[in-house]
C-alpha cells in the first residue's frame, strides 16, 4: 500500500505534463496517503480555472512549479501593476502601492495587511473586497498567442496570393478550402448572396479563433480558453450586437408585431420574441462553454481513472477510452467552431432577411 | 448557475473583447479582404475564361458551318458552270452543223446553177456550131452538086458521119 501511494505522484506527473496546464497551488500535500479521488477532482477543477502565472507543470506534489509569472494589473484607487510571482503561487500576500492582495480560489482579494487573511462567510465565500482585475492571466496570454498565430498565418496567406497571381501557396493551400467552406457553406446559405460580404470578416475570425483556441486546449501546454464564460460571453455578445444593429425593418416587425397572427397573439408574442433575441446568443454562449468544459472534465476524469483503477485491465481500458475521447474532442473543437459560426450566420441572416413572400 | 457566473472574470472579458475585436479589424484589413478579393477575382477569371472558351467554340462551329455552306455553294456553282459550258458546247456544235449544212446546200445549189448555165452555154455554142457546120456542109454540098452528083452524095454522107460525133 505504501509503495502504491509513493508511485502515484510520479505517474500523476506524467498526466500533468500531457494534459494539465497548471498545477494546484494550494494543495496541502499530506504525507499520510491523501485521497487520490479528491486530488484528481481538485486537479480537474483547477485545470478549468484561469491562472495568474503561466505554469507548464508542477512537480513534487505541487510544491515546485515550472513556468513563468505574468503581470497582474489591478485598478484599486489607481493602477497597480506587479508580477504574479509576488503571490508565490498563492502562498503569500502581495504588496503593491501600499495595498495588500491575496489569491483565494484563483481570484485576487484585498487583505488588510502583510499577514491579512481571507475572511469567509457561512457559504465559504470570501467577503474581502475584490479590486478591478485586468491582469494578463494565462488565458489572456493564450488569446494573445492565438491572435498572433492567426494574424501571422492569414496575413502571410494573403501575401502569397499577391505573389502568386491569385493562387495560394504553402499553408494557404490548406486554409483556402476552409475559408471557402465558411463562405460557401456557412455565410452564403444563411445570410444570402447579396448581403453576406460584410459579415465575412467576423464569421471567418470567430470560426478560426474558436477552432484554434479549442485545439490549444487539447495540447499539453494549453488551457481551455473557451471554458471561461467571459470569453464565450464576449463572442456571443458581439454576435448579438451585430444582429441587433443590422436588423432591418422586417426583423423588428417580426419581433414586435408578428404579421399574420391575430392582435392578441401579437401582444403575447412580442415579449417572447424579444426575449428570444437574447436567448439565442445566450444559448450560443452556454453551448460553447458547456461543450468544451464538459469535454475536458470527462476527458480528464477518464485519465484520472487510470490512476484510480491502478490495475492493468481498468487502466488500459481507461487509456483506450481517453484516447478515443481525445479524438472525439478534436472533432468537438472543430464542431463547436462550426456551430458557433453557423448560428451566428443564421442570426445575421434573420436580421437582414427580406420577407418578400408576405 | 452560481458557479457559472462566479467564474466570470471581468478582466478576461475585457482582454478578450479588446484582442478579439482588434483581431477582427486587423484580419479584415490584412487577410480576409485580400484573400476573398483574390479568390473572387480568380473565380471570376475562371468563369470568364470558360465563357470565352465556350464562345470560341461556338464561333468555331459557326465558322465551320459557314465553310461548309461556302463549299456547298461553290460546288453548286461549279456544277452550274459545267452544265452551262456543256450547253454552250452543244449549242455551238448544233449551230456549226446547221451553218455547214446551209453553206453546203448553197454551194451545191451554186454548183448546180453553174452547171446549168454551162450546159446552156454549151448547148447554145453547139447549136451555133451545128448551124455553122450545117452551113459549111450545105455550102460544100452545093458546090459538089454542081460538079458531081455522085460525089456530092458521098460527101454529104461523110459529112453527116462527121457531124454525128458532135
Amino acid at each position: 500500500m505504501r509503495k502504491k501511494i509513493a508511485f502515484k505522484p510520479v505517474t500523476l506527473l506524467l498526466l500533468l505534463i500531457t494534459f494539465i496546464s497548471f498545477a494546484k497551488e494550494d494543495v496541502k500535500h499530506e504525507e499520510s496517503g491523501s485521497d487520490l479521488k479528491t486530488e484528481i477532482k481538485e486537479y480537474i477543477q483547477h485545470h478549468l480555472l484561469d491562472s495568474y502565472d503561466f505554469n507548464l507543470f508542477s512537480y513534487d506534489n505541487g510544491e515546485k512549479h515550472f513556468g513563468f509569472p505574468l503581470p497582474v494589473i489591478l485598478w484599486d484607487n489607481g493602477l497597480k501593476v506587479f508580477s504574479s510571482s509576488k503571490f508565490h503561487h498563492g502562498e503569500t500576500v502581495a504588496e503593491a502601492g501600499g495595498s495588500y492582495y491575496k489569491l483565494h480560489h484563483g481570484k485576487i482579494y484585498k487583505v488588510d495587511g502583510p499577514n491579512g487573511e481571507i475572511i469567509e462567510d457561512d457559504h465559504h465565500h470570501a467577503t474581502n473586497q475584490k479590486p478591478l482585475d485586468f491582469s494578463i492571466t494565462k488565458n489572456v496570454v493564450l488569446i494573445a498567442m492565438v491572435f498572433a498565430i492567426m494574424f501571422f498565418m492569414f496575413s502571410r496567406m494573403a501575401k502569397s496570393y499577391k505573389k502568386n497571381n491569385g493562387m495560394p501557396k504553402g499553408t494557404g493551400r490548406f486554409l483556402e478550402p476552409i475559408v471557402l467552406y465558411v463562405r460557401d457553406e456557412i455565410a452564403i446559405p444563411n445570410i444570402g448572396e447579396k448581403k453576406y460580404k460584410k459579415y465575412m470578416s467576423y464569421l471567418l475570425t470567430v470560426f478560426f479563433f474558436v477552432w484554434i483556441v479549442n485545439l490549444f486546449g487539447l495540447t499539453p501546454i494549453g488551457m481551455n480558453v473557451t471554458n471561461n464564460i467571459a470569453v464565450t460571453l464576449c463572442l456571443a455578445l458581439i454576435t448579438y450586437l451585430i444582429t441587433t444593429f443590422s436588423g432591418n425593418k422586417n426583423y423588428w416587425k417580426h419581433i414586435f408585431w408578428m404579421p399574420g397572427v391575430p392582435v392578441p397573439m401579437k401582444i403575447i408574442l412580442a415579449p417572447i420574441e424579444l426575449l428570444g433575441t437574447i436567448i439565442k446568443p445566450f444559448a450560443l454562449m452556454i453551448r460553447l462553454y458547456a461543450n468544451i468544459t464538459a469535454g475536458h472534465v470527462v476527458l480528464m476524469s477518464i485519465i484520472g481513472m487510470m490512476f484510480i483503477f491502478n490495475n492493468w485491465l481498468g487502466s488500459s481500458l481507461s487509456f483506450l477510452l481517453a484516447f478515443v475521447l481525445g479524438i472525439l474532442e478534436l472533432l468537438v473543437a472543430a464542431l463547436q467552431a462550426y456551430i458557433f459560426t453557423v448560428l451566428s450566420a443564421l442570426y445575421f441572416g434573420m436580421a437582414v432577411e427580406d420577407h418578400d413572400h408576405h | 448557475m452560481e458557479e457559472l457566473f462566479g467564474g466570470f472574470s471581468l478582466g478576461l472579458f475585457f482582454w478578450q473583447a479588446v484582442l478579439f475585436l482588434a483581431l477582427v479589424f486587423l484580419l479584415r484589413k490584412f487577410a480576409w479582404k485580400p484573400i476573398l478579393d483574390s479568390v473572387n477575382n480568380r473565380e471570376e477569371g475562371i468563369k470568364n475564361a470558360l465563357e470565352a472558351a465556350e464562345n470560341a467554340k461556338k464561333e468555331m462551329e459557326n465558322l465551320q458551318a459557314d465553310n461548309q455552306k461556302l463549299l456547298k455553294e461553290a460546288r453548286a456553282e461549279r456544277e452550274e458552270m459545267l452544265k452551262e459550258a456543256r450547253d454552250i458546247k452543244n449549242k455551238m456544235i448544233e449551230d456549226a452543223k446547221g451553218e455547214a449544212q446551209d453553206q453546203a446546200n448553197k454551194m451545191i445549189k451554186q454548183a448546180q446553177d453553174a452547171i446549168e448555165s454551162e450546159k446552156k452555154a454549151a448547148m447554145a455554142e453547139l447549136k451555133s456550131q451545128v448551124a455553122g457546120i450545117s452551113l459549111d456542109i450545105a455550102e460544100k454540098v452545093v458546090r459538089q452538086e454542081l460538079s458531081n452528083k455522085d460525089k456530092q452524095l458521098k460527101l454529104v454522107e461523110s459529112m453527116l458521119g462527121e457531124a454525128k460525133l458532135n
